[in-house]
């Protein structure tokens, strides 16, 4: 019950990560990404690459994910952001697909559908974290100093600036802001949390394949930040607990398991109507009084 | 006063959309430390004027110099910086963020803007911040907002958003404000509170260039005056010959 307990803990970490780390775009900027899911899958891969191929460990691996992570976020962010608009969903859904087609069909590295078993747990001063209860201190260690980074990101002058961008870009050109080198930055620290996200997945699952980071995964991620609110930083976080929480209440239930699974998503699909008809600020709401 | 220097000088700018000419060899200077109006008919070319000297519209042809140095063709952000700033006829106020936010974000917080600069320069940013803040309540008390500083923009009167967004340009420091239409929408004792309130930016060392469609107000408002008539410069000199010009006054009111 413990270990149940602690890998649930654990993926609402990892969860939390994700969700923080796309709410910097998705809430604070106003950029919408499809790609989340495909940088988690980035971070995962290159982390376990580096450890298998280059032995190099966790903590290694995790530094590769997230420079890995946040280098495939600016050669898409870098020509999509220049022009204001939209066009970042569409060049992140082109990035999450092209991703995905890479962990399938480049075998030589990846694997393709086999995937990439083995990957070594993290130790850390000659201690292994190998049981899930260990594990938790360690995701719940990166999900914190997450949330601090976003703090003090979206609280301070260069929050401001976000902001600023979010409501009127070209107000904020006026006012001297360099507006693009401001979106390629935030969307490349999302990437690099995202991806490190990855890394804590890979060495805690020990294998990963490529139907962790699918499209549905970038929605799901997306949706733990709308539902929880992307108002306020501890929103997605709330997100991640609750969607997370839904099909373990599920497991108790006498449900079998092939309805459990398209029930999951009819409730996540009715849950995402219901908020935006009824609250659509998300759960947390706003971080200040407002319309 | 042919002898004063222009700070800001344009010279044969030209632009086009399409097939109409939108600003066509415009060719006029701006004095230090005065306020310069730029007055014409609808569809003269004047806000044009102003997007092309901050860099959101590209020219054609022609040349734009701050202090000597050009600017045309320069991003918008890098015109701001070398110390031109605007408002617009929209006035664009970040709504949904406080009074005193829209203004800090005029002020200079370089540390805190930097993602380096937040997370190991701490105390330098800390510092500027609050440096920051009190320069934005400076601000915002010469311009009478203190008392709304915490209030969402959007829940100013509109006289007052009109205060705010020369306010938030104000704190940026840049020597060279174009007010786009500062007087419109204004019952007449709003204007009583903004056009004192643009006489005091030149006694704070500003320099304004701004655009002007009441004639009457013209004379109160600026020092020199600048027609424009299709994109062209037709005539520029103090406002009292502006507005007596028999042909000018034509041209204006479509008589």
């Amino acid at each position: 019950m413990t270990a149940y307990l602690a890998h649930f803990l654990v993926m609402v970490a990892i969860y939390s990560i994700l969700a923080l780390s796309l709410n910097l775009l998705i809430g604070y900027s106003g950029i919408f990404s499809l790609a989340h899911a495909a940088i988690y899958g980035i971070g995962a891969y290159s982390s376990a690459l580096a450890a298998l191929k280059l032995g190099l460990g966790f903590w290694g691996g995790m530094v590769v994910a997230a420079s890995v992570g946040a280098f495939a976020s600016a050669l898409v962010a870098i020509p999509s952001l220049r022009v204001a608009g939209d066009y970042y969903v569409v060049a992140s859904f082109g990035l999450q697909v092209v991703v995905l087609a890479i962990f399938m069909n480049w075998t030589d590295l990846t694997n393709g559908h086999a995937g990439l078993p083995g990957i070594p747990r993290p130790s850390l001063f000659g201690w292994v974290i190998d049981e899930p209860y260990k594990y938790v201190f360690l995701a719940a260690g990166f999900a914190v100093a997450t949330w601090a980074i976003c703090w003090r990101l979206t609280n301070s002058a260069f929050g401001r600036v976000l902001q600023a961008i979010r409501d009127d870009e070209i107000a904020a050109q006026a006012m001297g802001k360099n507006v693009v080198l401001v979106k390629i930055v935030i969307a490349c620290i999302s990437s690099a949390l995202g991806a490190m996200a990855g890394s804590l997945y890979a060495h805690y699952i020990t294998y990963i394949n490529p139907s962790s980071f699918s499209l549905h995964e970038s929605i799901f991620i997306a949706t733990l930040v709308i539902l929880g609110g992307s108002e306020r930083l501890s929103g997605p976080i709330v997100g991640a607990f609750l969607l997370l929480a839904i099909p373990e209440l599920l497991k108790f239930m006498a449900i079998p398991d092939t309805i459990a699974a398209p029930m999951r998503q009819i409730i996540y699909g009715a849950l995402l109507i219901v908020f935006m008809l009824v609250r659509p600020e998300g759960i947390l709401g706003r971080a200040r009084h407002g319309r | 006063m042919a002898a004063e220097p222009a700070i800001l000088s344009v010279q044969g700018v030209a632009r086009s959309f399409g097939g109409i000419q939108a600003v066509d060899d415009c060719t006029f200077d701006v004095a230090p430390g005065r306020i310069t109006g730029l007055i014409g008919p609808n569809g003269a070319g004047k806000t044009t004027v102003f997007n092309l000297i901050t860099g959101f519209l590209g020219a054609n042809h022609g040349s734009i110099r701050l202090q000597g140095r050009e600017i045309l063709g320069l991003a918008p952000h890098r015109v701001e910086r070398l110390g031109v700033v605007r408002t617009f006829q929209h006035l664009r106020l970040w709504s949904k963020m406080s009074v005193i936010e829209n203004v800090l974000l005029g002020c200079a917080t370089a540390a805190g803007e930097n993602v380096f600069g937040l997370f190991l320069r701490a105390g330098a940013v800390r510092v500027e911040e609050r440096r920051a803040q009190d320069r934005a309540m400076e601000v915002l008390q010469f311009f009478g907002l203190d008392a709304r500083a915490n209030e969402f923009a959007e829940d100013l009167a509109y006289p007052e958003q009109k205060l705010l967004s020369m306010a938030r340009i104000f704190a940026t420091d840049a020597p060279v404000m174009l007010l786009d239409e500062p007087t419109s929408g204004l019952d007449s004792e709003s204007l009583g509170r903004i056009v004192p309130m643009v006489r005091r930016l030149v006694d704070h060392g500003k320099t304004v260039l701004l655009i002007e469609h009441n004639m009457e107000l013209i004379s109160e408002l600026a020092d020199q005056v600048v027609f424009l008539h299709q994109g062209r410069v037709l005539a520029s000199g103090p406002p009292a010959e502006i507005t007596r010009d028999p042909a000018l006054t034509e041209i204006y009111f479509g008589v």
